[in-house]
């Protein structure tokens, strides 16, 4: 009677996943969808601890408070722009649980001396190694993000081969784990080598990248938690996990045609590797350069009749987005048309200048996608580049031998005027020149984003 | 056995599509607390945590239990935590007020 009981709570907590996440899709009702989600997994949770095998609560208690507490102090804490970092820690942590619940259940078989079958030994394999690489790849990403370590692709000969060779490894140990499940040991070793690939995978990847790897592991935190269902046969975790996991496969793809790459090229391209320009201050490009003063810049957006300005990455790091809003404001306060121009890969995770810029109060209506702003950029007056590189660059339009050709960009080139606020002429995260900096109609305006914009604001004011 | 694994796969191909279709919809500019919102939900692996971690007796398997209980906490609770942080700013002041 009881375990239909909870049968049918699971059901409940489902469907209110999937509502919930439906509400996602309109700022308006999001909110309310979130909420929905976290009464379903509220009511799961809840009815799980009337299942007929929970009979000690005191590890639950003490798990669930640490990890509460744990959770609710960095999710208030998070600054908005180090909100990459906090996703991937999550899906980290997530992956590392399934793996965890995977293993319990494997070891708790084995401790009662039952051969599990094949239809639970599988995902159990499966559980364990998703989870694992979800976990330790996770974590690297976390640290190239935080900068503990170099944001660069960390790459070194045969690499692949390693890479290949252990996964195959692993394979091999998870089919000698199927047929002899009592035997822990191989529980353990793939658990460790699937850990050390995770990190290896992630690795090689570079910062502008993280869009792709934090959605892939977004992805692959799911589909362990489904996983961890088949071992468990629970349905509760088989939905709850395949949303998460088709959730990320898309924003996967949609990241990836973002930059017109082939998942395959991300993950193991090493894009970026090769860069040896490092060169210091404005000199690496090709061409006259034309600097101005954030002067010059106030007096061209006041006599402007539109302006679209352009964030990247370089906002998030300068946390320039409260001073731009403020610009974004006063130019329209002086009767200039603005609106923002968002790239998908815009940032390091889908969506990350919607979120800062929605942090400083910008309506969403402003921020429109690159597909429907690119018409819009040839009778604009000024185009304001902000912190943006690679997103923006027309060789990726114009020249068959960049290395980027073939990207959708921003095409603020197409603008009367364009301004570009950077701190120094380098190559972006791909290591291409861009031939934007050096255009007759562009401006640069060297200096941190921040303080830069800063100062341009007070220039207007003072107009 | 067979006969349940038919089952649950058919909910997983089943919860599969559904995910496809309803989140082919959300638009871009939801897509970081889409992404930390759908992560909180696959934090739903506590569900089997908490079973593991409260088995009668304290062995190696409650103990991964407990340690699965914690990290899927943390999972859960900050992942909703911050994805409603996140969606009041969407939604906050100025839009209402109709600038």
């Amino acid at each position: 009677m009881t375990a239909s009981w909870i049968g049918f709570a699971y059901l409940l907590a489902s469907a209110l996943f999937i509502l919930g996440m439906k509400r996602l899709g309109s700022p308006r009702t999001a909110p309310a969808g979130n909420r929905m989600a976290a009464v379903g997994m509220l009511i799961a949770i809840v009815a799980t601890l009337f299942h007929e095998e929970i009979v000690r609560f005191e590890g639950i208690v003490a798990g669930a408070t640490v990890g509460a507490l744990i959770g609710a102090i960095a999710a208030q804490r998070v600054k908005m722009t180090a909100m990459p970092q906090m996703v991937a820690t999550f899906n980290g942590l997530g992956g590392g649980a399934s793996a965890l619940v995977a293993g319990a259940e494997l070891i708790r078989l084995a401790e009662q001396g039952v051969a599990p079958s094949p239809f639970v030994s599988v995902p159990i394999v499966l559980g364990t190694l998703i989870g694992a690489v979800t976990f330790t790849g996770s974590f690297v990403a976390f640290a190239k993000l935080q900068e503990l370590i170099s944001g660069k692709p960390t790459v070194f000969p045969l690499q692949h081969l390693l890479n290949l060779v252990l996964g195959l490894g692993l394979l091999g140990l998870g089919g000698a784990l199927i047929l002899q499940p009592e035997e822990l040991r191989l529980f353990w070793t793939i658990l460790g080598l699937a850990g050390l690939l995770g990190v290896l995978l992630v690795i090689p990847i570079g910062g502008a990248d993280m869009p792709v790897v934090i959605s892939l592991l977004n992805s692959y935190s799911g589909l362990a938690a489904c996983a961890t269902g088949f071992v468990i046969q629970n349905h509760a975790l088989i939905i709850g996990g395949s949303l998460v996991g088709a959730s990320g496969i898309i924003l996967t793809q949609i990241m990836c045609r973002a930059m017109n790459r082939s998942l395959a090229n991300v993950l193991f391209g090493g894009f970026g590797a090769t860069t040896t320009r490092t060169g210091a201050g404005p000199a690496s490009a090709t061409g006259p350069v034309k600097s101005g003063s954030a002067e010059d810049a106030a007096a061209i957006l006041d006599a402007a009749r539109s302006v679209i300005i352009v964030p990247g990455y370089g906002l998030a790091v300068a946390q320039a987005q409260h001073v731009v809003r403020e610009l974004g404001d006063r130019l329209i306060q002086r009767g200039i048309n603005v609106k923002y121009a968002i790239h998908p890969v815009a940032g390091r995770m889908p969506g990350h200048m919607n979120v800062l810029l929605a942090e400083a109060d910008v309506p969403y209506e402003l921020l429109i996608e690159m597909e429907e702003i690119n018409p819009s950029f040839p009778h604009t007056d000024v185009a304001l580049v902000i912190g943006a590189n690679d997103v923006t660059n027309p060789s990726a339009r114009d020249d068959p031998s960049s290395e980027i050709y073939g990207m959708p960009i921003l095409e603020v080139d197409r603008a009367r005027t364009v301004m570009v606020c950077k701190r120094s002429l380098n190559p972006g995260f791909a290591g291409v020149d861009n031939p934007l900096f050096t255009l007759p109609q562009t401006m640069m305006l060297f200096g941190d984003g921040k303080k830069m914009m800063e100062e341009v604001l007070r220039a207007i004011n003072e107009i | 056995m067979e006969e349940s694994f038919a089952l649950i796969i058919t909910i997983f191909v089943l919860a599969m599509f559904v995910g496809f279709e309803v989140i082919t919809k959300v638009p871009p500019t939801l897509h970081t607390p889409l992404m930390s919102g759908s992560n909180a939900i696959s934090g739903i692996t506590i569900i089997g945590a908490l079973i593991s971690a409260a088995a009668e007796n304290i062995t190696l398997s409650s103990t991964l239990g407990i340690v699965a209980v914690a990290l899927a906490t943390v999972n859960v609770v900050g992942g909703f935590l911050v994805t409603d942080r996140m969606l009041k700013m969407f939604t906050s002041k100025r839009s209402k007020e109709n600038r």
